[in-house]
């Protein structure tokens, strides 16, 4: 038996498989087919401080393994979602992220505030993928100043026992340069990856297919583009524990992210085509673990930066012939 | 369970107050048949989790292209019918349009091989709480989930006639059925290549005064459920439309396939097709604003700079 427990800086998950932020709602709906305290913990939809009624449709369109989507965080506010889906989590034993998002500074700090003490927050998502209000909507997480003035007055107005992970854009040059500002300016850890930013054209109508022009892109085309951010983030700062997600739909999936170096990770888009993905990627994961002879997970995180000197677990005879 | 609209219970006079949910399973099943029928596929699945807890209205996702495949979301289908589940398995019954690469894949399954289902999902018809007399109109495949529907109004006592109606005769579904089923049965077809030639609006009038319906149910595309809509309120009666919204995910956690729905408390929120609906009373649909954002939406002013 393979020990799954998984460590995000100070906290500490039974098992590394957890739901991605907007792929789940609160975890309700997703409670008829499984339960969801058996799941690491779920990360929930981003929260604003606002009710939100998001944007026009359409709000979909289904791309070669993936999806574009353009929801606009449609939301019930913190205050709702505080008193609602905070305390459903809680009364159904489920370890919770909650992901908390704004258009400037002093919402973000407000929605930590509001969520300071409740014994339901497991760790705090924080999504920086949104346009800041107060720089001509330029997004947050693209920006290394803006980045890191968030994530620093997150961290400052968080409960300190509360991990604070920084959920990264992989649109820019060059993502270990917004790691390491997030990194100097408190974060706990990293959530990788947002989606990548899309556009799908209705060729009979002759215009963009989505209401809001453009989308994110997720599913299992981004995956290439997850492992490579997760890889190149663990190379440089190392110490701190990954998050990560994009394209994930088996327990191989998970575990290229794990010997990327993500201590843990989401399962997003796969849940839309299959509610009972989370469940099913906790059971292949820990299988693919056994077979290739790893005691705990803890061992497989970054395995595959070492060099093969360093390689102590021979590779299963099964997954050196696939 | 999922938070409820609250204007259910409430919405109608005579008509529409007996809603229960389900709760779905997701379930491999093995096709028992596939027929052809017009232009559509007939599928029956054996899947007795599924026909458990079906009531008319539901439909069922069904994931496409195997297990490798570039298709990653599920494909919404009202349900056609589906046997009391028992002793034996209980199968599930829906028809397939073959209009991009993923039905074009699902009719092309046969008989032996396996779907993988997610059912019954959404809110159902809500059922006149005794004998009412109903009118109800299916656009193209839009007649399934309304022959179950007429199954259930005939076996509660109430009077049913059925418009039928489609672009041309070989769009039009469940035609025959529906005449074993009712008396009055009136088919329209746009090009007059069956039937009546014109709308089934054009023939809803008539209907509904035949037989002083209290409720109009519908199904089909959704400029027929506003016109639907419109000629109901005329007759100062309500009409139970269920709509085809694009939805990723079925379940209610994508919020993709979200209409703009007023609620009773006059307020208007963007609500789930596939959880609150597909079912809605048409007066609460603000057809006019689908595709749109509306400045009096709750959390509309919440989008400014996004």
């Amino acid at each position: 038996m393979t020990d799954l427990t998984a460590t995000l800086g100070t906290l500490t998950l039974p098992n590394p498989v957890l739901t991605a932020s907007g792929c789940a709602a609160a975890g309700r709906e997703l409670h008829q087919f499984f339960d969801v305290g058996t799941l690491g913990a779920v990360v929930t939809k981003s929260i604003m401080s606002r009710p939100r009624s998001g944007r026009a449709t359409p709000r979909m369109a289904e791309t070669p393994s993936g999806m574009l989507n353009s929801i606009g965080l449609q939301g019930p506010g913190i205050d709702s979602f505080i008193e609602n889906d905070l305390a459903w989590l809680a009364a159904h034993g489920a370890r919770t992220v909650v992901s908390i998002a704004g258009g400037h500074t002093d919402e973000y700090v407000e929605i930590t505030r509001k969520l300071n003490g409740n014994p339901a927050v497991s760790m705090l998502e924080v999504n920086i993928s949104c346009p800041n209000v107060e720089n001509r909507g330029q997004v947050f997480a693209c920006d290394v100043l803006a980045s890191s003035r968030v994530i620093g007055a997150v961290r400052r107005a968080a409960d300190p026992d509360v991990p604070v992970f920084a959920k990264l854009s992989p649109d820019v040059t060059d993502i270990t340069l917004i790691a390491r500002a997030c990194a100097d300016a408190g974060a706990d850890g990293f959530s990788l990856i947002n989606t990548l930013l899309g556009m799908v054209i209705d060729t009979d109508t002759m215009a963009p297919a989505l209401g809001g022009i453009t989308g994110g892109l997720s599913g299992p085309a981004i995956r290439p583009v997850a492992v490579r951010c997760v890889w190149q983030v663990k190379r440089v700062l190392p110490h701190l524990p990954i998050l990560g997600m994009g394209g994930i739909r088996s327990g191989l999936d998970a575990l290229q992210f794990i010997l990327a170096g993500a201590s843990a990770v989401s399962v997003g888009t796969a849940v839309f085509g299959d509610p009972t993905a989370p469940v099913r990627v906790l059971a292949e994961l820990e299988v693919a673990l056994e077979e290739r002879g790893f005691a705990s997970l803890a061992d497989a995180v970054g395995y595959a930066h070492r060099a093969p000197a360093q390689r102590l677990v021979p590779a299963a005879p099964e997954a050196a012939a696939s | 369970m999922t938070a409820r609209t609250p204007d259910r219970a409430t919405s109608t006079t005579s008509a529409a107050i007996r809603v229960a949910q389900s709760r779905p399973v997701q379930e491999l099943g093995e096709i028992f048949a596939v027929a052809r029928v017009g232009e559509y596929y007939q599928f029956t699945v054996i899947a007795p989790g599924v026909a458990a807890g079906f009531q008319p209205g539901h439909f069922v996702a069904v994931a496409v292209g195997g297990e490798n495949t570039s298709m990653v979301l599920r494909r919404a289908f009202a349900l056609y019918g589906a046997t009391p589940s028992g002793k034996f398995a209980g199968t599930v019954q829906f028809v397939v349009a073959a209009h991009g690469p993923g039905t074009r894949w699902l009719v092309q399954r046969r008989p032996g091989e396996l779907l993988d289902l997610v059912g019954p999902l959404g809110t159902p018809f809500p059922m006149p709480s005794g004998p009412a007399p109903a009118v109800l109109v299916g656009g193209g495949y839009g007649t399934a989930p309304l022959i179950p529907l007429t199954e259930a109004l005939l076996s509660a006592g109430s009077t049913v006639e059925m418009i039928v109606g489609a672009a041309s005769a070989a769009k039009l579904f469940g035609e025959l059925v529906a005449k074993r089923l009712v008396g009055g049965v009136t088919v329209t077809t746009d090009d007059g290549s069956a039937g009546i030639q014109g709308r089934v609006t054009d023939v809803l009038p008539a209907a509904i005064e035949r037989i002083n319906a209290e409720v109009v149910y519908a199904c089909g595309p959704m400029p027929m459920l506003r016109a639907v809509g419109d000629v109901a309120r005329a007759h100062a009666i309500h009409a139970q439309v269920a709509v085809e919204e694009a939805m990723a995910c079925g379940i209610g956690v994508c919020m993709t396939c979200v209409l703009p729905v007023r609620g009773a408390d006059g307020a208007s929120r963007f609500v789930r097709s596939c959880v609150e609906g597909p079912v809605f009373d048409a007066d609460r649909v603000r057809w006019a604003d689908v595709g749109t954002l509306p400045d009096d939406l709750v959390g509309a002013d919440a989008m400014a700079g996004h």
